[in-house]
């Protein structure tokens, strides 16, 4: 009988660190540039609907968003349905127009994504389309979620 | 004299603690990303009205009447109808080609109406209207696969604006009532 002897490895059994930092650094970099920081902090709540047929917002420069929601109140209750658009409350729904024919002027493409909640009603919903209708802004797009199926 | 036999020092930056450190920023981004795409369903408004001018006139077959009542029902021409046979009744009204005369003439002249009351609840508009949109859109992927064997979102910008020509998404948004 041949007698077999085992082969043992003679390379070190090490794997090479070095180049860490760099794989570390592109998933970093990677991240770094898919990130959006929250901008706005949300004053009224939404709950998205769901539907099936949407598309997706491929160049997010050009949105703008019109948040429409019941008004978070403290203690956790909610009150009446308002409009938020950036960071604050409007309370005049004509003030719409100016606000959002500003934006129009700076962003001649501009789309306007709006966030309802789905527990709204159409008729506030209305009255801002009409809003912005008066405004020029004419590209709309309701915001909803996929549907799980 | 001095005997200068000082060596130098090799100046090195310490790099053993780079890795956690682009560990730690790394970590960061991954907990503050959100990859959330915006979606949502895409529409034209109509500018506002004009008063010298008068709207153009629509054969009373070229349109299809879709009113969501404040209690959430849909009625398609007065008709009351589930939310699920809202496509069918869409894609047989954009494809009729003239076939029935109480529906439209042909697909580019065909306009799908629809109208609110102040209190209808959002989610109810939403997925009626997510119906219309489906509606154009399975006319649409049947259309790209009869001509060019490819469903309509894997076309080309040039195939698109062809199928787009055949079937264009005309959705018109009823002045609202004043009051009520």
């Amino acid at each position: 009988m041949a007698h077999f002897e085992k082969k043992s490895a003679s390379t070190k059994q090490e794997v090479p660190t070095s180049a860490m930092p760099d794989i570390i650094f592109m998933l970093l970099i990677f991240f770094m540039v898919t990130t959006v920081l929250r901008e706005v902090t949300l004053k009224v709540q939404i709950d998205y609907t769901r539907a099936e047929n949407i598309e997706k917002i491929e160049q997010k420069r050009l949105v703008s968003y019109i948040y429409i929601g019941p008004e978070k109140l403290a203690n956790n209750k909610i009150g009446n349905s308002k409009v938020q658009i950036d960071d604050s409350i409007v309370e005049d729904i004509k003030a719409i127009r100016r606000v959002m024919y500003d934006k129009l002027l700076e962003q001649p493409k501009l789309i306007v994504s709006l966030r309802v909640d789905s527990d709204s009603e159409m008729g506030l919903i209305t009255d801002v389309k009409q809003e912005l209708r008066e405004a020029g802004t004419l590209r709309i797009n309701y915001s909803t979620k996929r549907e799980m199926n | 004299m001095f005997n200068k036999k000082r060596e130098r020092e090799e100046a090195e930056i310490p790099d053993a603690s780079m890795a956690d450190i682009a560990f730690l920023l790394l970590i960061f981004f991954l907990v503050t990303t959100t990859i959330d795409v915006d979606t949502g369903i895409g529409l034209v408004l109509p500018p506002p009205p004009d008063e010298s001018q008068q709207p153009p006139p629509i054969k009373e077959k070229n349109l299809l009447k879709i009113l969501v009542n404040s209690s959430g029902a849909i009625l398609i021409e007065g008709e009351p109808s589930a939310i699920g046979e809202v496509k069918q009744k869409v894609m047989d009204f954009i494809d009729n080609n003239g076939v029935n005369p109480d529906l439209s003439d042909s697909p580019d002249k065909a306009i799908v109406s629809l109208k609110t009351d102040r209190q209808t609840p959002y989610s109810t508009y939403i997925n009626m209207l997510d119906e219309v949109k489906g509606a154009y859109k399975d006319l649409r992927d049947q259309e790209s696969r009869a001509r060019f064997g490819k469903e309509f979102d894997n076309l080309g910008d040039a195939d698109k604006s062809v199928i787009k020509d055949v079937y264009p998404l005309k959705i018109s948004e009823a002045e609202p009532d004043e009051g009520s």
